[in-house]
């Protein structure tokens, strides 16, 4: 692969295997990264294999999918059986509600259809007089294209059922949960991009560990883990940029001011977490009237979160592997998915398992 | 007929048909005969002159394709390499192929012959003909457009299967893999992407015939739906052998390491429908290459790997970066059906 050559090239990747090693303490050292993207590096790189085996690399709630709650699949069901015609990513589809998914609900002659982005559901709208819901979901990247779309006079059957969610709030909330010893965090590349290294200073601030925002290449990853390790070895805990190229302090100002126009910052609920102050959107008042929320009254099942003996809460949270799970490539794969971590593509337990994760080589 | 299109009348056995067949389809296959009795005759079958020596091979396949007309190709191109291919990588000449046409009414009749003359200059390549056919119409909807059925008939000195391989063995890759399933896909007007990638679809026999001359060659398989994971994984399986691939001498062709980024795709799991697996012996690997080499086909071809005992039955990637990974079959398309 010649485009990606900088980015692979072994004698770099010996390098910063041999700069990791000489880094790592004696002690286990827990790096949570939460982006499927990161975990998709770096398992179909086999980047583990460079680790020592005190350094433990965990997804945490990296996937959009995997952490929207099942009482809003619930809500987006229920409008979809009010008649409106509910538009979403493919990835939402399957991921399990309290009772039914997307899917099933879509066999019960519901009109539920796959967009690539919030665009082709306003396309949708505007050649039909039948009310179009988009659900959306998605952290700060995805967010300002809702904006976007919001702010550009959407016709007047389009409404968006808002599941937006705010990364570094989940990641400082992550801290607090008993028995996860997180010594540092992986930032999210693509994140970052948007909300700058400054978007992680407020929580940071009260709880200091090492934190490395880093980029996608097999290169980038593991010389953001020697950044995080010479950290820990320095007793300097930070916000540290080692995706340069991409990211700044102060992110996409344009975009954070789409965000900032057309939503304020909400305590939501996340899958295998719970409720999170601060780490989700709503729509200012002003927008109100494009808020599915409102326009449909919604008769919701009693939530139902958790498939018994399912371990996603505790991968979500990064507590646990997938292969943890005694459901793994046992009951669950992705034909037959059981938690919304195997529903996922960015789900770590669906990466593990087409990528080859399952056994350590 | 520029304009014209298929309607009912041209699938019900009738004068429309028979005029559709004499004017569009037989034209195009009067080059060469199949036997005594050949298309030509409109008879109830045909028959084929067959060789006294060899194996007997035969292939059969459906085909349907979104777009029908894609960069590189078309549904008569997919249709014709396809089972050229299946024949091929069994060390088989193709003899005779047949072609059945499933069209929905309304289908445009000169993008039909534009369908038919893509599948008869694959034919022509190889020197193969059509021994029979037939048509279909079907009403709107019930349908998407055209699906093509071939079965292909072809003889082998000795047919070579997919799993009959040896500890030490090698494995060489004909030429760069994703090519196909990348270009349909930015093909899709969806992902609204721009490309000069084309589909490699091409008959592979005239790259292989003289790559058999050599000796040595052990086991084929073409990599195509799943792409080369699920074709390695296959072989793996069969032969309870590893392959140990290495990924960095898998040949990539930039625009489709470009576009499996964007899309997150694995170009290892796309389809290729002008690309071949070779299991050789150690000893005759070189020679081989270099016949393979030769060919306009096969002139990025490669030794990517080895078959070894580690992990019987599963494939071993040594990634690009210096990890190790297995290389596990795809879970079915990596998106919605395209091929």
């Amino acid at each position: 692969m010649t485009l990606s050559f900088r980015f692979s090239d072994p004698k770099r990747a010996r390098d910063l295997r041999d700069a990791i090693h000489i880094l790592a303490p004696p002690e286990t050292f827990k790096i949570v990264h939460v982006c499927g993207t990161h975990e998709m590096a770096i398992t179909r790189n086999g980047l583990r294999r460079f680790l020592p085996e005190t350094v433990d690399l965990l997804e945490g709630p990296g996937c959009p999918v995997c952490v929207t709650p099942a009482a809003d699949i619930d809500t987006a069901i229920a409008i979809a059986h009010a008649g409106a015609t509910l538009c979403t990513f493919g990835d939402m589809i399957r991921v399990p509600g309290s009772e039914r998914s997307l899917d099933q609900a879509r066999s019960d002659g519901c009109d539920i259809r796959t967009v690539l982005s919030v665009a082709d559901a306003v396309e949708a709208a505007r050649t039909t007089d039948e009310e179009v819901v988009f659900f959306a979901v998605g952290f700060e990247t995805t967010t300002p294209m809702t904006a976007a779309i919001l702010l550009d006079d959407p016709p007047s059957n389009f409404s968006v059922l808002v599941s937006h969610k705010q990364v570094p709030q989940a990641m400082a909330a992550l801290l607090d949960l008993p028995d996860n010893r997180i010594a540092a965090y992986l930032a999210p590349g693509h994140v970052s991009t948007i909300i700058g290294t400054r978007g992680y200073a407020s929580w940071l601030t009260t709880r200091l560990i090492p934190t490395v925002v880093g980029g996608f290449e097999p290169l980038d990853i593991l010389y953001a883990i020697a950044l995080i390790l010479r950290q820990h070895r320095d007793r300097t805990p930070k916000v540290e940029n080692g995706y340069p190229r991409a990211v700044s302090a102060d992110g996409n100002p344009v975009a954070l001011a789409l965000t900032e126009e057309v939503f304020e910052t909400a305590e939501v609920a996340w899958r295998g977490i719970g409720r999170i102050p601060g780490s989700g959107y709503r729509l200012r008042s002003r927008f109100a009237h494009l808020d599915a929320r409102e326009r449909f009254t919604i008769a919701l099942p009693e939530e139902r979160a958790d498939v018994p003996g399912c371990r996603c809460p505790d991968v979500l949270t990064a507590r646990a592997v997938p292969t943890d799970c005694p459901l793994f490539s046992a009951r669950c794969t992705p034909l037959t998915p059981v938690g919304p971590c195997m529903v996922g593509t960015e789900g770590a337990c669906s990466i593990w398992f087409r990528y080859g994760g399952r056994e350590s080589l | 007929m520029s304009d014209e299109r298929i309607t009912s009348l041209h699938g019900a056995g009738g004068e429309l048909m028979g005029e559709l067949l004499a004017k569009i389809v037989l034209p195009r296959f009067a080059d060469r005969s199949s036997g005594r009795i050949d298309l030509a005759a409109l008879d109830d079958g045909a028959t084929i002159d067959v060789p006294r020596s060899g194996d007997l091979v035969l292939t059969t396949d459906s085909h349907v394709v979104k777009p029908i007309f894609f960069p590189g190709g078309d549904i008569g191109t997919l249709a014709a390499a396809g089972t050229i291919n299946d024949l091929a990588v069994m060390g088989a000449r193709p003899l005779v192929l047949t072609l059945a046409a499933v069209i929905e009414e309304g289908f445009l009749i000169r993008d039909l012959e534009r369908i038919l003359d893509s599948f008869a200059s694959v034919l022509e390549e190889v020197g193969a003909t059509v021994a029979c056919g037939d048509t279909k119409v079907m009403p709107p909807g019930d349908v998407d457009g055209i699906v093509l059925n071939t079965t292909g008939l072809g003889v082998a000195a000795h047919a070579i299967s997919d799993a009959r391989m040896e500890l030490g063995d090698r494995v060489i890759l004909t030429g760069s893999i994703g090519d196909h399933g990348m270009a349909l896909l930015a093909a899709r007007s969806e992902f609204h992407l721009k490309t000069t990638l084309e589909s490699d679809v091409a008959p592979l026999w005239p790259m292989i015939e003289p790559a058999l001359e050599v000796g040595g060659i052990r086991a084929m398989k073409d990599p195509t739906r799943g792409g080369l994971a699920a074709a390695l994984n296959e072989m793996a399986r069969k032969a309870t052998v590893t392959l140990e691939i290495d990924e960095s001498s898998i040949p990539i062709l930039d625009p489709v390491a470009g576009l499996s980024e964007i899309l997150g795709i694995s170009p290892l799991e796309v389809a290729n429908e002008g690309k071949a697996v070779l299991i050789v012996s150690p000893g005759s690997a070189s020679a081989i290459l270099e016949a393979l080499r030769r060919h306009p086909l096969g002139t990025r071809a490669a030794i990517v790997g080895t078959v070894t005992d580690e992990y019987p039955g599963r494939v071993i990637l040594g990634t690009e970066i210096g990890g190790r990974r297995f290389l596990d079959m795809p879970l079915g398309d990596p998106v919605p059906r395209i091929c």
